[in-house]
């Protein structure tokens, strides 16, 4: 009902602005030189607006982005990620300006004339080559990060750690003494084994599956993501890491955390940043927040998708071994 | 085809006409209607991810069984978002802004009395009508309509247990998208042979209006890629009505194991992306060649490196079909395809890069003549800069890996193809008004227009940026649950109320447009002293576009200030002088 009387209302305005129209004076149709000159100075003023607002963005809103990355593929992540806003803003820095400053400097005189100058082979040279010449490097040096970071294969004793996704909760599942994840599937879901782990593989019996992911620092994991229903995103942005979860096939992703929690509670940036965060929960009279890592959901997954989260703790291996050992495994859960 | 005697009735002159003419204005208004629709559905859901679990009467009437007390669902955000970008993308940027302009343009600037088939053309608007009529009765039904993400992954898009709008708001979602895909297949075919075949005596293909190069590749790159997508989406409609397993495979939902096996959602991806990726050029080539005219014009300046501008368009509209995987980088895919995308995706800011330079370059010593549609387009060229450096991010497969469908990307695509082709599409309404209604709008409402939208639309996108950076993921209905994100709540509230601004300014353009249609000033021949053949024929509309015989091509359609003639203008069908080299 009330909608109806919001159509009404629009309707209403319509009507009025269309009375009001007639007011107008409606003959203003072509810019004359008055306006091209008002026009190419506010075209001045909004690159001013543009240069301000990009100023004030990373001036104010510097302290909400992630704090330095968590593990040692995260730091190669940020330099290129550096690298490459660096050539951004250059880029755009001087193109917005030529475009600002050309539409404020030639802004339309009666009775001059524009110079007619169609082409130039050589200026067109340099805006290809110089952009080719650049790019071949940007590529070269992320390709260079990313085989880097996606190829586990050279891992020393990696720590193997299954991730499990379902409409809105995740599991998690470790390989055990054997450091070989039993086979799995959804057919195998039954009462509490709610991984589909197959417990007739003797690689299954010391799993140990958890609903808190503990990792060690400095030594590699490689994550196996499954999900039993529909597409999920495992989304680790501390550590620069994700990977999609998807029905009917085993994906991967591995990294190597090199802060613990405690360390990254103590690291600058990440002050800073719950400094923030805790005083606006103060102003809103909530509990202070305490920093942790943290898996989402960053594939889109039904109604709960926004809130589906699992703690990750990253410890020193000893304090991670004593964890684990303290976990049952698959065989002691399934009886 | 010279049949400008029979008589006209009410339905086969304003409903069932063939005229190219009469049909871009349907597509036009067609276009603004959904376009508003969507758009409003922009502003609730900024309303829920500004102020979360606030009530909102506009809500609570808009929304019915969707609400409770003034707060949307998840489900019903959703859905808003999933419904905002299927209209956008497709029936506001495609069909509204190609459908309209190719329409219009084609046979006017090359010299035709009207499309190679009027009557495929009349079929293609009302299929793209018909589709739009399903779409909107999609938002009314019982569990509400698709809600997947424009995307419509499966299985959340295959499974009505998943997500309640995969079930009848799924279907019809798919029924839309098929009739839409066939109306821009008949629409396309229709512009290509066009181009191919009736350009009047002189117009060579390197005499073409950039306008023209760019919906021709624009159709060709349709032709090419959306079959893919119909493909897809029948196999989904096999999936989800038929029981096959093309996408789906080891399923375990609400308590019980579904029979599917052997599918993968991946492939799904394949065969949308392949779609998906090539539609931001669809979307933004036809953008792209608009302004190139309209800056050409107003600057009273030839556009810098035509040929270059050509083979740019080119060039992208190639690389846009080989790139669809950047899109899939953390989707499971083998890392070294990752690589090979990530090479050829970032190839396309080459030619991306000469488009941008040659427009600087036009402006460079131009007169610039300050109209609307000027302003829009130039704003084009800062938002085009700005979204497309950020590709330089989301198309480096490592870096994407921690930015991959965060709001980062939400605001990357919504500069670079969102708000740059409404851009180029307001400046084509600007401009081609006084050809399509006779009359011309207002400059005034014009101004305030671009510099509402303008300073809203950064206002909005810019800070999306940084929430982005700090790790939010896209498609949150709220992000209360997570402390982390405590902080982020505060730019979003100013995000919103940018948006809210950018919402209002369109009414601004509303009230210009509708107004002018009937009491704007009558427009003259050719208002802004235009090179092109669209500005020889008469204001006042008639089939076959010209009284008498098409006028001949002598020269491109750039010869603005051009040495040794008084005026600073020489329309396309001025013979050359003696001793003038022909282009």
């Amino acid at each position: 009902m009330t909608a109806i009387l919001y159509i009404l209302l629009a309707i209403v305005i319509g009507v009025a602005i269309w009375q009001i129209a007639s007011i107008f004076n409606l003959k203003g149709v072509i810019a004359t030189e008055k306006d091209n000159n008002t026009q190419g100075i506010l075209f001045a003023v909004f690159g001013v607006f543009f240069y301000g607002l990009m100023i004030f963005s990373f001036w104010k809103y510097s302290v909400i982005l992630l704090p330095d990355a968590a593990s040692i593929e995260g730091e190669s992540y940020d330099t290129l990620y550096l690298v490459t806003m660096l050539l951004i803003l250059f880029v755009q820095a001087v193109t917005q300006f030529l475009l600002f400053f050309f539409a404020f400097k030639y802004r339309g005189i009666n009775n001059r004339k524009a110079l007619f100058y169609a082409d130039s082979h050589k200026l067109e040279m340099i805006w290809t080559i110089i952009p080719a010449v650049v790019l071949s490097g940007i590529v070269l040096y992320g390709l260079s990060v990313w085989n880097n970071v996606m190829d586990a294969s050279d891992a020393e004793n990696p720590l193997i750690v299954e991730v499990y996704a379902k409409q809105f909760q995740w599991e998690a599942r470790y390989a055990g003494e054997d450091n070989e994840l039993g086979l799995a599937n959804v057919r195998n879901i039954k009462g509490i084994n709610t991984m589909g782990v197959d417990m007739t593989d003797k690689n299954a019996m010391d799993d140990v599956p958890v609903r808190e992911l503990h990792l060690p620092k400095g030594r590699k994991v490689i994550f196996k993501f499954r999900s039993q229903d529909v597409l999920h995103s495992a989304y680790m942005p501390h550590f620069r890491a994700q990977m999609n979860c998807v029905p009917g096939m085993v994906t991967q992703f591995a990294f190597t955390p090199s802060m613990t929690t405690e360390e990254m509670r103590m690291n600058e940036e990440t002050i800073a940043k719950v400094a923030g965060i805790n005083k606006i929960r103060a102003e809103k009279g909530e509990d202070p927040y305490e920093f942790d890592y943290l898996l989402l959901c960053n594939k889109i997954c039904g109604s709960s998708h926004y809130n589906m989260q699992m703690k990750i703790v990253v410890e020193e291996e000893a304090a991670f071994n004593t964890w684990l050992k303290s976990k049952q495994t698959m065989a002691q859960v399934v009886k | 085809m010279s049949d400008h005697h029979h008589k006209e009735t009410f339905v086969t002159k304003y409903i069932f006409s063939t005229d190219h003419k009469m049909i871009s204005k349907q597509y036009l208004v067609t276009g603004i209607f959904m376009g508003i629709i969507g758009v409003m559905m922009s502003m609730l859901f900024r309303l829920q991810i500004a102020w979360p679990d606030h009530s909102f009467s506009v809500i609570e009437a808009f929304l019915g069984r969707h609400q409770d007390g003034g707060v949307m669902s998840p489900d019903i955000y959703l859905a808003l978002v999933t419904i905002h970008g299927t209209i956008m993308v497709f029936f506001v940027l495609t069909a509204g802004l190609s459908g309209t302009f190719s329409n219009l343009l084609i046979p006017l600037q090359i010299g035709a009395r009207d499309m190679a088939s009027g009557f495929l053309n009349m079929v293609s608007y009302w299929l793209f009508f018909l589709s739009s009529v399903i779409m909107v009765i999609s938002l009314f039904v019982e569990a509400g309509p698709a809600s997947a993400g424009w995307t419509i992954y499966p299985p959340l898009s295959a499974l009505p247990q998943a997500i309640p709008g995969s079930g009848l708001g799924m279907t019809l979602w798919l029924v839309s998208m098929a009739i839409f895909i066939a109306s821009s297949l008949i629409g396309a075919l229709n512009y290509i042979v066009t181009v191919l075949n009736l350009r009047t005596v002189g117009m060579k293909m390197t005499r073409l209006p950039l306008t023209i190069w760019a919906f021709f590749v624009t159709a060709i790159i349709g032709v090419v890629s959306f079959p893919v997508l119909l493909s897809a989406a029948l196999l989904l409609i096999f999936d989800r009505s038929f029981g096959t397993s093309f996408f789906l495979s080891d399923i375990f939902i609400q308590g019980e194991v579904l029979h599917y096996q052997g599918g993968s959602p991946v492939l799904f991806e394949h065969l949308f992306w392949f779609l998906g990726h090539p539609e931001v050029y669809i979307v933004l080539l036809p953008a792209l060649g608009i302004t190139s005219e309209i800056i050409s014009t107003n600057s009273r300046k030839p556009i810098f490196g035509y040929r270059a501008m050509i083979g740019s368009i080119i060039a992208i509209a190639f690389l846009s079909t080989i790139v669809w995987g950047h899109h899939m980088f953390v989707s499971g895919m083998n890392p070294f395809l990752g690589s090979v995308f990530t090479f050829t995706t970032l190839l396309i800011a080459i030619p991306s890069a000469v488009k941008a330079f040659n427009y600087i370059t036009t402006l460079w010593k131009g007169n610039l003549q300050m109209n609307p549609a000027m302003l829009f387009s130039i704003g084009l060229v800062s938002t085009f800069i700005s979204g497309g450096l950020t590709g330089l991010v989301l198309g480096d497969s490592a870096l994407d890996i921690n930015v991959h469908d965060t709001y980062f990307v939400v605001a990357h695509f919504h500069l670079v193809m969102g708000v740059s082709a409404i851009y180029g599409m307001f400046a084509g309404v600007y401009h081609w008004f006084p050809k399509m209604y006779g009359r011309m709008m207002n400059k005034t409402l014009g101004y305030w227009h671009f510099w509402i939208t303008a300073v809203a639309a950064y206002g909005v996108f810019f800070p999306m940026h940084f929430i982005g950076l700090a790790g939010l993921p896209r498609r949150y209905y709220s992000n209360t649950a997570f402390p982390l994100f405590d902080d982020v709540a505060d730019v979003n509230i100013v995000i919103t109320l940018f948006a809210i601004l950018g919402g209002a300014a369109q009414i601004i353009f509303l009230a210009n447009f509708f107004i002018s249609i009937y009491k704007g000033k009558k427009a003259e021949q050719n208002p802004w002293k235009s090179n092109t053949l669209e500005w020889t024929t008469p204001v006042e509309h008639i089939h076959g576009n010209w009284p008498g015989e098409i006028p001949h091509v002598e020269r491109w359609a750039y010869d603005y200030s051009k040495p040794g003639y008084d005026e600073d203008f020489v329309p396309q069908n001025v013979p050359l002088k003696e001793g003038e080299e022909p282009s």
